[in-house]
C-alpha cells in the first residue's frame, strides 16, 4: 500500500501538466483515485463533506447487479444445456455461461471506458464513474450470441452520442445502457430479436422462445410456469430473467438509499395497473393473461430496479418520479401487447419517458412556482 | 404564544468536542474587524496604522452606503492594516490598551426615541452593521423600513454556541435592544426560539414581540426557515435579521450611550482538549484559546461552525457575526480505497457506510472532501436536508446558467447560501453549492441596484 503510493508519487509528475505523459492524465487520475482516495481538502464553503462520492453511489449499484449477473452465467449454461436435453450440474452450466458473459463484458467496458478516458481528457475533467455501472448493464440486457463488433459500436454509439455529446454523465437525456441495447435493436434487429437468440448455441429442434415470444405469437399454452418466470428459469437477456434475485438487488437498492423507491414502485404499479385495465377489456387472449404475469415476464423488473431508476435520466422531482414510474410501466405494457413487431416494450417505454422526463419536471416545477406568485399577488392586493 | 413549527427535514451532524458550560476570560490582546464579513462593503480607511482610537471610533467605512461606519471594538492603537491580492482590504488590527475607553455616543430615553434618532445613533457608534436584511444577506440600507425584523435565539448548527448561556444575566439590556428594534419595523418583531432547549428567562420573558416557538433539526436555527414558516418573503419585500448578542449591544448602546463589544465566544471541535465558552469582544485573536488546548496534528481553525464558518489562521480573528470558533483535524491525507471500505467511522448520511447503523455516534470528522467533483447524478437527496418549499437542485442549476427570471420564481430570496450548507455537505458531486447561491444572490443584487 505504500510501496503503491510512493510508486504513483513517483510517476505523477509525468501526467501532470507539462509533463511527458500529460495526454494520459485522465487515465492515471482515474487510476490514482481508484486506488487512494485523493488528499483534497475543502477550500471554501462547509468545512466538512459527507464519505460518499459517486465511486461509493456507484459500487453500490454495481454490488445490487450482481446476484443477477451471476445467475445469468448460470442460466446461460442451464438454457444451453436444457435444449440439449442434457443436465450437467451446477458447476459447468455456470462456467459455460461465465465464458460467454466474460468477453460481452470486456468488450463493453473496454470500448466504453476507453471512450470516457478519451472525452475526459479532451474535456479535462475527471473520468466519471457512471460507467462503471453502464458497462455491466449493457452485458446483462443483451442475448448472448450477440456479435462482439456489433457490441463494440453499439457500446461506442451509446456513450458518444447519448452521452459525451450533452457533457458526459449527469447531462445526458437518455439512459445510455439502454440506448445500446436499441441501436442494436434498430440497427441489427436479427441478432437481439425472434426465437433463435435467447439461447446460447441452441439445438434446433427446442423452442428457445422467450415468454414475451409465445405470448406475441398467441402461444399461450407454451408460457412457462409463473414459478419458472419468477426464478428466471427461462430464455431471455443475460441479467434479466430472474425477477427474485433482480428484485433482492432492488431491496439493497432501496435499503442504502440509492435506489429510488418512488420509481422503482411507480413502475410496478403502472405495469400492474395496466394489466388490469386490458382484463377489464379483455379482447384477446393477451389482454386476458393476468396482470402480474406481466410483472415477471420479460425486462419488466429489471427495467424497473436497474434502468427506469437512473437518477439522470428518470425525472427529478419527487411529484415527477411518480408520473414518471407509472407512465414507464404503463406504456411497456401496453407496446407488449398492441405492438405487433416488438415482444418487449420496457426499453422502449424508458427511452421514451426518459424524453419526457424534463417535460413532467416542468409542470411539477410550474406549480410550485405558481404557488409562489400566489403568495405574491396575495401580499400586493 | 403560538404553536409550534415542527421541522421535519434536515440534519444534525453529530461532532465530537462540544464546548462545556463554563465561561472564562480570553485576555486577547488584539482584535480586528474584516471587511471580507460585509458582503457588498467596499472599505474606505478613515484611520492609519499607529493612531489612537477608543471602542466606537470609526475605523473605516461602506464607499457605497457612506453613513454606514464600522468601528473599534476596544480602545489602544490601530496595529496593522493589513491588505491582500490587488491591494483588497483583509483585516484593520486594533491592540487594545486595557483601559476601555469609549466614545460618548449619549445614552436616550427608549420610550422616546424617534426611529430617526436610532438610526443616527446606530450608524454613528458601528452598531448598524449588525443589522442585516433579507434577501442577499447584506448589511440593511437605514433607508428602507422591513416589514418585520427576526431574531434567533436559538442555533441549531453543529457545536453551536449555547445562546441561553451567552445571554445570561443581560435580561435588561435584551429587552432594551429589544425595544429599540421594534421601533424601526411597522410590522412585528419576531424572537424565534427552541421549543424544547431554550430556557433562559431573558428569551422567555420578552416583551413586546412576537415569540415563535421552532423545533427540528438543523437547519431549524436559519433565520430562513423561521422566515418561511412566519412571514414568508416576496418578491421587493424586505425583512431584517440580527442575533441575540447584538441586540445585547444595541440595549446597551441606548442605556449606556456606548459601544460596549463584549462577545461570548464559543470554542469547540474534535482537536480541543478543553472545549469551553470565552468572554472577549469582537473580532477577538484566537491565539489566546488554541495554545496549548489543542491536539498536535494539522488543524483547521475555523471561526463560526463547521458548515457555514470561515477558515482561520491559528493566529486569526473571529469574524464579526461568529460566537464560535471550531477546530477539526485537516483531511489532507490518502486513504487506501476509501471508497470501497465499510466505514464504521465514516461520517455520512447515505446509507452506504455502517456508521449508520449507530445514529447516536459522535464523529471526529476532517476536512477531506472524499472524492471528486462531479456533474449531477444523485437526485432526490437535497430535498431530505432542505425545508423550504423550494426545489434546491432546480434553484442551484438556474443559478448556474445565470437565469434570473428563474432564480426569482423558484424563490431565490427566500433563502441564503447558508441554508444550502447541509445540501454542499451531502452532496454526491461535490460541488460548492454555497458559493454557488452566494454568486447568484449577488448577480441579482447587482443587477436590482
Amino acid at each position: 500500500m505504500k510501496a503503491l503510493r510512493n510508486l504513483l508519487d513517483k510517476q505523477k509528475p509525468h501526467f501532470e501538466e507539462g509533463g511527458k505523459l500529460e495526454k494520459f492524465h485522465s487515465m492515471f487520475d482515474a487510476m490514482e483515485t481508484l486506488f487512494f482516495v485523493p488528499n483534497r481538502v475543502t477550500t471554501k464553503g462547509v468545512h466538512i463533506r459527507d464519505a460518499i462520492d459517486m465511486k461509493r453511489t456507484m459500487i453500490v449499484v454495481f454490488i445490487a447487479l450482481l446476484p443477477a449477473l451471476f445467475f445469468g452465467m448460470w442460466n446461460i449454461g442451464y438454457q444451453h444445456f436444457l435444449s440439449y436435453g442434457e443436465h450437467p450440474g451446477f458447476w459447468p452450466m455456470f462456467w459455460y455461461g461465465f465464458l460467454k458473459m466474460l468477453p460481452i463484458i470486456i468488450v463493453t467496458y473496454g470500448v466504453g471506458l476507453g471512450l470516457e478516458i478519451i472525452f475526459a481528457q479532451i474535456r479535462s475533467h475527471d473520468v466519471n464513474e457512471g460507467f462503471f455501472v453502464s458497462g455491466l448493464l449493457i452485458p446483462m440486457i443483451v442475448p448472448p450470441d450477440i456479435p462482439l463488433w456489433q457490441l463494440a459500436i453499439a457500446v461506442a454509439f451509446a456513450v458518444v452520442f447519448g452521452k459525451e455529446v450533452f457533457g458526459g454523465t449527469g447531462m445526458n437525456i437518455m439512459n445510455p445502457a439502454l440506448l445500446a441495447r436499441a441501436f442494436l435493436f434498430f440497427a441489427y434487429p436479427g441478432n437481439i430479436s425472434g426465437d433463435k437468440v435467447w439461447i446460447s448455441d441452441k439445438a434446433d429442434a427446442f423452442s428457445g422462445a422467450t415468454p414475451l415470444g409465445d405470448a406475441l405469437t398467441g402461444h399461450f399454452d407454451n408460457l412457462p410456469s409463473l414459478y419458472d418466470m419468477f426464478m428466471g428459469f427461462i430464455p431471455g437477456s443475460n441479467g434479466e430473467t430472474s425477477t427474485l434475485i433482480i428484485l433482492l438487488g432492488g431491496l439493497f437498492l432501496l435499503v442504502t438509499g440509492i435506489g429510488n423507491w418512488r420509481v422503482m414502485f411507480s413502475v410496478f404499479i403502472g405495469g400492474y395497473v395496466m394489466g388490469l385495465l386490458f382484463n377489464l377489456w379483455g379482447y384477446n387472449e393477451y389482454m386476458q393473461l393476468p396482470a402480474y404475469y406481466h410483472l415477471v415476464m420479460g425486462g419488466f423488473a429489471f427495467g424497473a430496479v436497474f434502468m427506469a431508476t437512473d437518477p439522470v435520466t428518470a425525472a427529478q422531482t419527487n411529484k415527477g418520479m411518480y408520473i414518471y414510474g407509472f407512465l414507464t410501466g404503463m406504456i411497456a405494457i401496453l407496446i407488449r401487447v398492441f405492438n405487433p413487431a416488438y415482444p418487449e416494450g420496457m426499453m422502449l417505454a424508458i427511452l421514451l419517458m426518459n424524453v419526457f422526463a424534463p417535460l413532467i419536471d416542468h409542470y411539477v416545477i410550474a406549480g410550485n412556482i405558481k404557488r409562489r406568485q400566489k403568495r405574491l399577488k396575495l401580499a400586493t392586493s | 404564544m403560538s404553536t409550534t413549527h415542527k421541522i421535519k427535514k434536515g440534519l444534525d451532524i453529530k461532532l465530537l468536542g462540544e464546548a462545556e458550560k463554563t465561561v472564562v476570560d480570553l485576555n486577547a490582546k488584539r482584535f480586528a474587524i474584516k471587511p471580507p464579513d460585509f458582503t457588498g462593503c467596499f472599505p474606505k480607511m478613515l484611520v492609519k496604522e499607529g493612531d489612537d482610537v477608543k471602542a466606537g471610533s470609526p475605523l473605516f467605512y461602506d464607499k457605497y452606503r457612506e453613513e454606514i461606519r464600522f468601528t473599534s471594538p476596544v480602545s489602544g492603537k490601530v496595529k496593522e492594516i493589513v491588505r491582500g491580492a490587488k491591494r483588497k482590504l483583509l483585516h484593520v488590527v486594533v491592540e487594545t490598551d486595557g483601559k476601555d475607553e469609549a466614545i460618548d455616543f449619549g445614552k436616550a430615553d427608549i420610550s422616546t426615541v424617534d426611529r430617526q434618532e436610532i438610526i443616527d445613533k446606530m450608524l454613528a457608534s458601528g452598531v448598524w452593521p449588525m443589522i442585516r436584511q433579507r434577501p442577499y444577506a447584506v448589511i440593511a440600507n437605514p433607508e428602507d423600513e422591513p416589514k418585520a425584523i427576526f431574531i434567533s435565539a436559538f442555533d441549531t448548527a453543529p457545536l453551536a454556541a449555547d445562546l441561553d448561556l451567552i445571554v445570561h444575566g443581560h435580561g435588561k439590556e435584551f429587552q432594551a435592544g429589544l425595544d429599540v428594534l421594534t421601533k424601526l419595523t411597522s410590522g412585528k418583531v419576531h424572537l424565534n426560539i427552541d421549543a424544547k432547549n431554550t430556557t433562559s428567562k431573558v428569551f422567555l420573558n420578552s416583551k413586546n414581540v412576537q415569540l415563535n416557538k421552532f423545533s427540528g433539526p438543523h437547519p431549524t436555527g436559519n433565520v430562513s426557515v423561521h422566515v418561511s414558516r412566519v412571514d414568508p418573503i416576496n418578491k421587493g419585500e424586505i425583512i431584517w435579521y440580527t442575533g441575540p448578542q447584538e441586540v445585547i449591544t444595541i440595549g446597551k448602546l441606548f442605556l449606556e450611550g456606548k459601544f460596549d463589544s463584549e462577545r461570548v465566544v464559543a470554542l469547540a471541535g474534535s482537536e480541543i482538549l478543553h472545549p469551553k465558552y470565552y468572554k472577549t469582544h469582537i473580532g477577538a485573536r484566537i491565539v489566546n484559546m488554541i495554545s496549548g488546548n489543542e491536539t498536535g496534528g494539522h488543524n483547521r481553525y475555523i471561526s463560526g461552525n463547521v458548515l457555514t464558518g470561515e477558515k482561520i489562521e491559528k493566529d486569526g480573528f473571529v469574524s464579526f457575526y461568529d460566537s464560535m470558533v471550531t477546530v477539526i483535524p485537516e483531511g489532507d491525507h490518502y486513504e487506501f480505497f476509501g471508497w470501497l471500505k465499510p466505514g464504521l467511522n465514516k461520517f455520512s448520511f447515505s446509507n452506504t457506510f455502517l456508521s449508520r447503523l449507530f445514529p447516536n455516534k459522535k464523529f471526529r470528522i476532517d476536512t477531506n472532501l472524499h472524492g471528486g467533483v462531479r456533474g449531477y447524478v444523485m437526485t432526490g437527496k437535497m430535498e431530505k436536508v432542505f425545508p423550504f418549499d423550494i426545489y434546491p437542485l432546480q434553484l442551484i442549476k438556474a443559478i448556474m446558467v445565470e437565469d434570473i427570471d428563474l432564480m426569482e420564481n423558484l424563490g431565490i430570496y427566500e433563502i441564503d447560501a447558508e441554508d444550502f450548507a447541509l445540501c454542499e455537505v451531502i452532496d454526491t458531486s461535490k460541488t460548492d453549492i454555497q458559493e454557488i447561491v452566494r454568486n447568484g444572490l449577488e448577480l441579482i443584487r447587482k443587477e436590482m441596484s
